[in-house]
């Protein structure tokens, strides 16, 4: 192999597994080490720069970063990333004044941006403070879209929501509430400099099965009913509730339900636990409300007696694979099965809407009915107008919408300046020594052996007579502290210099888990069979030095580096060293 | 700050027969300095032990003083261990080896250990071919003490202190072969490729094994001036017999040129592989070896690898007849069988 260029910036962004994995990219062990230092208010400000809602999404992010965290990879769990973000929020001070100044006196460009959720308050809070008129259009009495119609208050508190909404809707943006935009023709005849649709994936996706018609309003969307709980025109289910769907839309219902009146609540889903699309914790969570999963149970029929809904028919099924993993759901031949119900849930999946788009706008349309958009500057064929969030390539989560939003503000100001959106800026890196002593270093290098703390939550019944009330406490200091103590560090890097290894095998002999080997150089394939322990995980790179004087290279696998800096100790040469990475995206003006 | 190693391991670290990982066999973090060439050695052993799927309580440890000394500490933490005085650790692996024969002794000494203040007892040690693997972590100097010239310092070489030492130096192994040791070895601290399978077969012969490895001290002994600094090593170093081992229970599948390697079959079944490299070299003469040793050395090149083996060899048990059963498993019934046995024996010899 080649030895590894690590001035390329993507060798040791990858080995942050936590950061690579997140859409923001947020510096999450940054944070992590900040909270253990009870600096809380800079842990929230670097998670403010990089993802915008660190109170929200510390309550309800579809945490990506947990998925790759390297702890998962020599123990069982991960780090609480999530909810550390979340302890952050929970305990800094007031950071208003922390936040960039917007000027008064604007930079004469306007901008448009359609919704208000989580992708067009992440554009308007990058391009405010560069002096742009920003009008913000929403048919909702509030900022927030999806995270304030369909996330319920027992997972993230309203008050939560309005203060980081509020810290763009109120600092020098104009606000178009209760207003609901159904052309975007209209918009482009205000002649703004660019327009920024945001309007996520808002229809629910039905199921037209026999009896829809007689079940009449006995059966809802998902989505439209969480949000007409949220706005309170909806106070009461029925007693037995089925809810039909396996993603987190499915879970926020049937939770939604236990607290609305509804004792007998299930949760029926085509495909196995195991594959269905909501988050593990999420799932848990509906479990330990007393909802039960039933899962490859595929509806068939509503049940009417009497032009009343009485229940729901369900086929079981059998899920099947074939060679490419490719699933199909092949029916039992058992019985149906009859479940009785008052109500019925559809949370089956969302589509995206743009009856509001003219046709003829230069907008092109393309598969799906979807806009064509870029899929790194977020423009479309209209080069004017920009998509983001769910409205750009179909739902997926808050973090995503984040990601994307800032992508689409640095388009903007690009194409608002007259610059090209591919001529992007890149991230900001920087390598940092962390050597303090021969046995010390900036940051704490030790690794802890703690297993995963739990957050410890509100009593059950209480959180169910309450629908306001938050089932989750968060952690306190002390226990953020030792969650915090999890991290690996990873973006500690552990850097080799060949010019000065003597080939003493310090490093190979005393890394715990034997990620370092000296040997002869290979193809990839074969290198990775050959060293102290077989390289397996082919997502995580190998670091190849160039040859040593004995002609063997270095060769370390990133895979379970514990970052523990123990290489760096005991090296005679300082061949390694131990520096942290600092790998920041570039926002719009940056 | 660190002086503890992270409990976690690689997942994917190999299980032996005994299904056991290399961690198995660790010990407690290294406090030798960094870069220590004892450090490679430890781990030399770790992974031999760890290969031969020896049960980590089947193996007693045992050193005298010195940095050499305190490295059994690092490696074999589930292990027998004896940490004892200074160059007298043979004696004290006698009296166990005596005691129980079921398990593995592995003594760990140093130069200044062996070659100055156990001289005796190293000589000793050999003539009675105790069963036993010696390993001599050769720097050429007291490292614990400041770096002081070794016996087994190269006449001319100079530490870091730069006086270039004015006495020939001990060759450990030629000593060895003269008194008559049953299995010579030399390795190098970093040439793990070489040293590993020696301790195996080392571990498998039926008597006694030297391994005198060259170990650099990164400290005092590491600069250019001296014989025994890692650039140094590798440049002289030359390879008499390459040794491969292969353990018993598994298929022999490396084949090699013929004539110049040799199929050793150890009392165990297992088999060693021996590659030989100098065309001087004879590994199972003994004349032979202390030539190539000497001519070597004449000619400032330092032989390594297997240098001498007597496929015979009779072992100190063997010589003694002792009971086939330890010593440390009979019972006061056994070693005292009691009146009517005594009489027996008295009536016999009348």
């Amino acid at each position: 192999m080649k030895p590894t260029d690590i001035k390329n910036t993507q060798h040791f962004h990858k080995v942050v597994d936590c950061q690579y994995a997140c859409p923001a990219h947020t510096p999450v062990p940054e944070y992590i080490r900040l909270i253990a230092l009870e600096r809380y208010t800079d842990a929230y400000m670097i998670n403010w720069q990089s993802n915008v809602f660190p109170g929200i999404l510390g309550r309800t992010c579809d945490r990506p970063c947990e998925s790759a965290c390297r702890r998962r990879r020599v123990e069982e769990e991960p780090v609480a990333i999530c909810r550390l973000k979340r302890v952050a929020a929970d305990k800094r001070d007031d950071i208003e004044h922390l936040l960039p100044p917007v000027p008064v006196s604007k930079n004469g460009k306007r901008v448009a941006l359609i919704g208000a959720g989580p992708a067009s308050l992440t554009v308007a809070r990058d391009l405010a403070p560069l002096g742009y008129s920003i009008d913000i259009y929403d048919n909702q009495f509030a900022g927030g879209g999806m995270m304030r119609s369909q996330i319920p208050s027992f997972r993230l508190p309203e008050e939560v929501l309005d203060e980081e909404v509020n810290y763009i809707v109120e600092r020098g943006v104009t606000t178009f509430f209760d207003t609901q935009i159904d052309s975007m023709k209209e918009i482009l005849e205000k002649d703004y400099d660019a327009v920024f649709v945001g309007t996520g994936a808002p229809r629910g996706r039905g199921l037209d099965l026999p009896g829809l018609d007689e079940a009449g309003d006995k059966v809802h969307l998902g989505v439209d009913w969480l949000a007409n709980v949220a706005f309170e025109h909806t106070h009461v289910i029925g007693k037995r509730v089925l809810v039909l769907g396996g993603g987190n839309t499915a879970m926020d219902c049937c939770r939604s339900a236990r607290r609305m009146g509804g004792e007998d609540v299930r949760i029926v889903v085509r495909s196995p636990f195991g594959d269905m699309k909501a988050s593990a914790w999420e799932k848990e969570d509906a479990i330990h409300e007393g909802i039960p999963i039933f899962d490859n149970h595929t509806p068939k029929e509503y049940v009417i007696e009497d032009g009343n809904l009485k229940g729901m028919l369900f086929e079981k099924v059998e899920a099947q694979y074939d060679a490419n993993g490719k699933r199909s759901l092949i029916p039992t031949g058992e019985d149906w099965v009859f479940m009785e119900a008052d109500e019925v849930l559809v949370a089956i999946g969302q589509d995206n809407a743009f009856p509001w788009i003219e046709r003829d706008q230069d907008i092109e349309f393309g598969k799906w009915d979807m806009p064509v958009v870029d899929k790194v500057s977020f423009q479309s064929t209209n080069s004017k107008v920009f998509f983001g969030g769910d409205a750009a390539f179909g739902p997926d989560n808050i973090i995503t919408a984040v990601a994307q939003g800032h992508e689409a503000a640095t388009s903007i100001h690009l194409f608002c300046q007259g610059k090209s959106v591919s001529d992007r800026p890149a991230p900001f890196t920087n390598l940092l020594s962390q050597k303090m002593g021969v046995h010390e270093w900036i940051y704490d290098n030790a690794v802890k052996p703690d297993e995963r703390y739990v957050v410890p939550m509100a009593p059950l019944e209480e959180v169910l007579a309450d629908r306001k009330l938050e089932v989750e406490l968060g952690f306190d200091s002390a226990t953020g502290y030792n969650e915090a103590g999890r991290c690996l560090n990873c973006d500690v890097q552990t850097v080799f210099m060949e010019d000065r290894c003597i080939e003493c095998d310090a490093c190979m002999d005393v890394c715990p888990t034997d990620c370092i080997s000296f040997v002869g150089n290979a193809e990839e394939t074969e290198l990775r069979s050959t060293l102290s322990a077989p390289a397996q995980n082919l997502a995580q790179d190998l670091y190849v030095s160039a040859a040593l004087p004995t002609r063997r290279v270095m060769v370390k696998d990133e895979n379970v580096c514990l970052h523990c800096g123990l290489c760096a100790e005991r090296c005679p040469t300082t061949a390694w060293d131990m520096q942290k990475y600092i790998y920041n995206l570039s926002y719009a003006g940056q | 700050m660190t002086y503890q190693v992270p409990k976690f391991r690689n997942p994917s670290l190999p299980r032996n027969a005994l299904g056991y990982t290399k961690a198995d066999y660790e010990g407690s973090i290294s406090s030798l300095c960094a870069g220590c060439g004892h450090d490679s050695i430890s781990a030399c052993i770790i992974r031999a032990c760890h290969e031969l799927s020896i049960a980590p309580h089947k193996i007693a440890k045992l050193s005298g003083i010195g940095c050499s000394s305190k490295s059994p500490a690092y490696f074999l933490g589930k292990s027998h261990g004896f940490n004892s005085v200074h160059g007298r650790m043979p004696s004290v692996v006698t009296g166990a080896a005596m005691a129980n024969r079921d398990l593995i002794y592995l003594g760990v000494s140093g130069d200044g250990d062996t070659a100055s203040i156990g001289m005796g007892q190293f000589i000793h040690v050999i003539r009675r071919n105790l069963n036993m693997v010696y390993v001599v972590m050769n720097n050429g100097c007291y490292g614990l003490t400041k770096g002081q010239d070794s016996a087994t310092a190269d006449q001319g070489s100079a530490s870091k202190k730069n006086d270039p030492n004015p006495f020939n130096g001990i060759d450990l192994p030629a000593l060895a072969l003269q008194s008559g040791a049953t299995f010579v070895a030399r390795s190098f601290s970093g040439d793990k490729e070489q040293l590993i399978p020696l301790i195996k077969a080392g571990m498998t012969h039926r008597g006694f094994a030297l391994i005198d490895v060259v170990s650099p001290c990164v400290t005092f002994n590491n600069n250019e001036t001296s014989t025994k600094n890692y650039d140094y090593v590798r440049e002289h170093a030359r390879a008499g017999g390459i040794v491969d081992f292969v353990p018993m229970r598994d298929e022999i599948t490396t084949r090699y040129q013929p004539g110049s390697t040799y199929e050793v079959t150890l009392h165990d079944g297992s088999v060693v592989h021996l590659h030989k490299v100098a065309e001087s070299l004879d590994p199972f003469d003994r004349m032979s070896a202390m030539a190539a040793l000497d001519e070597h050395r004449r000619n400032e090149e330092i032989l390594t690898g297997l240098i001498y083996m007597d496929m015979d060899s009779t072992e100190l048990h063997e010589v003694l007849g002792t009971s086939q059963r330890p010593l440390n498993q009979l019972s006061a019934a056994d070693l005292c069988p009691g009146d009517k046995v005594l009489h027996n024996i008295n009536a016999s010899l009348r």
